[in-house]
């Protein structure tokens, strides 16, 4: 959903296993939706981890437990690899995400959350660890993101890093703008590209 | 700099974004029924029409059945689907290669067939697989649904230049040996994310002595690496390879492409940001064991022990051993198989069929083993019944059935019931891929048709 970004603060979920791959955020039968459902989607966010075969919820999957919530999701390095399904973004945003923190993205989901104004922050691996640590011991720790900073902080421990957002991307997140806005104001440069 | 990558690139960029990305222009635009209907809504509510139909080509094959096409399809959920994508090219005005249609099959198997992906192009798709294309010498690359949209609206998409990686495999493969194996040996060497970031060129004698089939095997499996796409630079195997396709150029304009294509590599000077080689003759038949396709080892060789694998990897790994029912140094020979699976953009294509043949020829399916064989596209299925490999299969005790990506990720009806072993020649074995609670093991047709004739995981080198 476009909204504009500011400053988030809020807990965070934390899911330390690494390359969670986009068929874990969303399996597969739940892409025979014709529409971009977001509620749909977000009800079915880690579908197999949070749910057993019967359909009762895993209490030993992270979403289940009550002491964890936020806007602010944490995982483990290399989220989001495999697919290229935008589902998973949406499924994220869905959910209630604004904010995926993590050491390492794949690039296709890394845009896709872009597109879909969820936030991917790629933190050091040192720090990712460090907000891993802080969260088990407290889970009501909060993390601040701030876009015009573009810094990330554990507020507990008071530890910060920058994070990359190109200007172009920043402005666009600041401003609820799309990629597609943008495009459909040079059509006079792609024709000419066309005709060169 | 200076790379061939850098060239395609180079040549489509329409503008740089200030502070931002490139505005780079897009030759072809393929549109599956998944990932599309969304981007659709999106031109509707912006009142827009696509902006370069022409260059758009669509084809269902996720939910398409691999058999009885010619009737409707009895999922209600897939068939909506599918049906959604002949309204939505109808209203747009695009190619449309609908089921059952004698043209249509994967998108990444019918891209290159029918002469629609050709060298030096620029090629997207909603889809991740569709670094295949590279085989022919193209930057192809998978993109979101929201990016579709920006295609179909302005023939165009935002997108941060990647860096540049060559792999080169210097050698020659030995017996028994494909370009899957050389695939799941780059990955279990560079892990699923050793190459995101990058576009990776595939060079070195290896990759040259590789037909077309092979190529696209090899870049197809680019994504499973983390990188964006990966490509070989156009030859004579492609241009073979390309010639008389429906869609490739005729006459002079051949004649024409050919001497363009030809200066469509990379420099003597070239700068890679990455560079690594590695030595064809010490890469084996590969199975992976784990749920990642970086997860893999020569079939002779045994699940890793916990002391090889870094503490922050031991949680993911663990978890990927315990979905798995494996252990630690197990060995993989001879762990029991129920199913096999022979198709996939990744293997679907003739020379895949001609090599499981060849194991099966003279042998029979083992009790027990369900196996499907999907050729990638009717043109495949076609070739197959011309050169007899129905016939051998058949007496094997192997069906071949109706096109499509069927269980490589279970859309349709084709779904790996929970806790059984596929030996897969698709190219993700990650929890519930193939089915809720299914268990893959990913390798090259050999692999799998030596599971299929023996019923349990067989060095194929034993039986050729």
């Amino acid at each position: 959903m476009k909204q504009k970004f500011n400053i988030i603060e809020s807990t965070c979920v934390p899911l330390p296993l690494e390359n969670i791959d986009t068929d874990q955020i969303i399996p597969a039968r739940f892409l025979k939706a014709t529409t971009r459902d977001e509620r749909f989607f977000g009800e079915n966010l880690f579908r197999d981890w949070r749910f057993r075969s019967d359909g009762t919820p895993d209490p030993g999957f992270v979403l289940n437990d009550p002491r964890y919530g936020g806007e602010i999701l944490v995982a483990g390095k290399n989220f989001g690899s495999g697919s290229s399904r935008e589902h998973a973004a949406w499924a994220l945003a869905g959910y209630g995400f604004r904010v995926v923190i993590s050491s390492f993205f794949a690039d296709i989901h890394k845009n896709n959350e872009l597109n879909n104004f969820v936030l991917p922050v790629v933190v050091s691996e040192d720090f990712l660890q460090e907000i891993f640590a802080a969260v088990r011991e407290d889970p009501s720790a909060k993390i601040r993101v701030d876009v015009p900073a573009q810094t990330v902080t554990l507020v507990p421990t008071g530890r910060c890093e920058t994070f990359e957002l190109n200007p172009y991307k920043k402005y666009c997140l600041m401003n609820a703008l799309d990629d597609i806005d943008y495009l459909l104001l040079q059509r006079d440069k792609i024709e000419a590209y066309e005709s060169r | 700099m200076n790379t061939l990558f850098d060239k395609i690139w180079d040549a489509h960029v329409v503008q740089k974004v200030e502070g931002g990305p490139d505005q780079l222009y897009i030759d072809r635009l393929y549109c599956h029924e998944v990932t599309s209907p969304q981007a659709f809504d999106g031109l509707r509510a912006r009142g827009i029409r696509c902006f370069r139909p022409e260059r758009i080509v669509c084809m269902p094959d996720h939910n398409t059945p691999t058999h009885d096409q010619e009737k409707p399809i009895t999922d209600p959920v897939s068939r909506k689907q599918v049906d959604a994508l002949s309204a939505n090219v109808a209203e747009f005005g695009l190619t449309h290669y609908r089921m059952n249609d004698p043209r249509n099959g994967i998108i990444h198997v019918v891209g290159p067939e029918r002469g629609l992906s050709l060298p030096g192009m620029t090629i997207v798709c909603g889809d991740s697989h569709t670094s295949t294309h590279g085989a022919v010498g193209a930057v192809a690359f998978g993109i979101g649904t929201s990016e579709v949209e920006m295609v179909m609206a302005s023939q165009c998409i935002l997108q941060a230049k990647p860096k540049s990686m060559r792999i080169r495999i210097e050698g020659t493969l030995g017996k028994g040996v494909t370009a899957k194996d050389v695939a799941l040996f780059l990955m279990s060497r560079l892990t699923t994310s050793g190459a995101t970031g990058y576009f990776v060129e595939y060079a070195g004698s290896v990759v040259r002595n590789l037909s077309m089939e092979g190529r696209l095997t090899l870049c197809n499996l680019s994504i499973e690496m983390g990188a964006r796409g990966g490509f070989v630079a156009p030859d004579e195997t492609t241009f073979a390879y390309l010639k008389g396709r429906p869609h490739a150029p005729e006459g002079e304009e051949w004649d024409r492409s050919v001497a363009f294509w030809k200066t469509l590599r990379s420099g003597e000077d070239a700068v890679f940001d990455r560079e690594i080689v590695f030595d064809g003759t010490e890469i084996q038949p590969m199975i992976t064991y784990g749920t990642n396709p970086g997860m893999g080892v020569p079939v002779t060789g045994t699940v890793p022990s916990l002391d090889r694998i870094s503490e922050e990897a031991q949680p993911s790994f663990l978890k990927a051993l315990r979905y798995m029912h494996f252990h630690p140094g197990e060995e993989m020979i001879g762990k029991p198989v129920d199913y096999v699976f022979l198709g996939a953009c990744t293997n679907g294509r003739i020379e895949d069929f001609r090599a499981f043949a060849s194991i099966a020829a003279g042998r029979h399916r083992a009790p027990g083993i369900i196996a499907w064989l999907v050729p990638g596209s009717w043109a495949v299925r076609r070739q197959i019944a011309e050169e007899g490999l129905d016939k051998v299969l058949e007496e094997a005790g192997f069906e071949i059935r109706q096109p499509g990506c069927s269980a490589c990720l279970a859309m349709n009806d084709d779904k790996i019931p929970s806790g059984k072993y596929c030996v897969s020649t698709s190219n993700r074995n990650f929890e519930g891929r193939q089915g809720p609670g299914s268990r893959t093991l990913l390798a090259s047709p050999l692999v799998a048709a030596a599971a299929a004739v023996t019923g349990v995981i067989t060095d194929p080198r034993e039986l050729l």
